[in-house]
């Protein structure tokens, strides 16, 4: 069973992903950031049906594990999704909506195919193969949305993309796709280390609560000078 | 493999980190601070990265909001950062110095802009105490 510590710091995302809900709403910023909220709200359902199984099956059942890594492969997909559309976003005035759309079903396609192509060999039995394809999935989509991420960093300091809140949702989604890649190559490189069980759901408090920062603080139509966020002054 | 993916992320993770505290400063340094935290920090125009420790200890005296707590943490993260990148890499590319030393009193312009913040909140809980 998680600590108290680990019970806590699970509430603690939970509440903030509520946070970003009601912040959004508030702010009527639903609608404009849907998908974003969509992952929110579904991240939120998936919180609660892993502390019913968990409460009831226990942490070492299978209910809960095949939850777990099912659960988390579908939320890794929803904020792809989320990922995409912060990129119709900032390209919606090249008129490109459809050639976006198209080349994230095919990377998300070839990710698939990739991890499917990955698990094949390991497994010999099709359940086992099917929860092996699962967790390569949710761990390769990672590093694709840390790359699509910084692809579309870069597009935003090239198109002089000025608005904050925007510029804010992207920022913060890189730190939190970067900080869990590195996690994942880390705890691949020192599995006997004991610290991963509460790092990793520390960092899935930093997205909830840069988002929720960025909903209630900032205004939809706030900008700032571009130039100033390049690491490397312009 | 892994040790690359560990590198790879580990350098976009400084990179994103670094540019979101940008842009948590970039959205704060337009506002004018009041003249009553000018003479508090004593910061006339421009702020030095040296008046960072002092201005996060006035913040400390004011009742915390808890939404700007993140961000305190992550500036102060980021003027940390700052320090050890102006104590080791700039020593050998001189260049690093001045903009080390120009993010830090923006740094410290964030922290007074906050206390700026504070100091108002403060006041309106005083004004709305003393009105109940």
């Amino acid at each position: 069973m998680p600590s108290s510590l680990g019970y806590a710091i699970w509430l603690l995302a939970t509440l903030l992903e509520v946070a970003v809900v009601v912040c959004a709403i508030s702010r009527n910023c639903f609608g404009r950031y849907l998908c974003l909220n969509l992952y929110m709200l579904s991240s939120l359902f998936v919180s609660v049906a892993r502390y019913g199984a968990l409460s009831h099956f226990g942490v070492r059942s299978g209910e809960y594990w095949y939850l777990y890594y099912y659960s988390d492969a579908v939320l890794t997909i929803f904020l792809y999704l989320a990922l995409i559309t912060l990129y119709l976003h900032v390209f919606d005035e090249m008129k490109v909506e459809k050639y976006v759309r198209l080349a994230a079903v095919l990377l998300l396609a070839g990710t698939a195919l990739f991890s499917y192509g990955v698990v094949h060999q390991s497994f010999q039995s099709s359940g086992k193969m099917l929860a092996g394809f699962v967790f390569e999935l949710s761990q390769n989509l990672y590093f694709v949305g840390l790359v699509l991420t910084y692809v579309l960093w870069g597009a935003i300091l090239k198109l002089r993309e000025s608005r904050s809140q925007l510029i804010q949702l992207v920022l913060s989604l890189g730190v939190y796709f970067s900080a869990f890649a590195a996690t994942f190559a880390l705890e691949n490189m020192f599995p006997n280390l004991q610290f991963f069980a509460y790092i990793v759901p520390i960092f899935g408090c930093l997205l909830p609560l840069a988002w929720a920062y960025a909903f209630w603080r900032l205004a939809p139509d706030a900008r700032m000078v571009p130039a100033r966020l390049a690491v490397v002054p312009r | 493999m892994a040790t690359l993916i560990f590198i790879l992320s580990a350098a976009a993770l400084l990179q994103f980190f670094i540019s979101y505290c940008r842009s948590l400063i970039a959205s704060s340094i337009k506002q004018p601070l009041s003249a009553e935290v000018r003479d508090v920090t004593g910061i006339p125009s421009t702020a030095s990265g040296e008046d960072f420790v002092r201005v996060i200890q006035l913040l400390d005296l004011c009742p915390e909001r808890p939404e700007e707590r993140g961000r305190i943490r992550a500036i102060n993260a980021y003027f940390r950062l700052l320090n050890f990148v102006r104590s080791t890499l700039a020593r050998i590319i001189p260049a690093l110095v001045a903009w080390t030393e120009m993010e830090r009193g923006q740094c410290t312009y964030f922290a007074a802009v906050t206390l700026d913040r504070r100091i108002a909140f403060s006041r309106d809980m005083l004004a709305q105490q003393l009105d109940v």
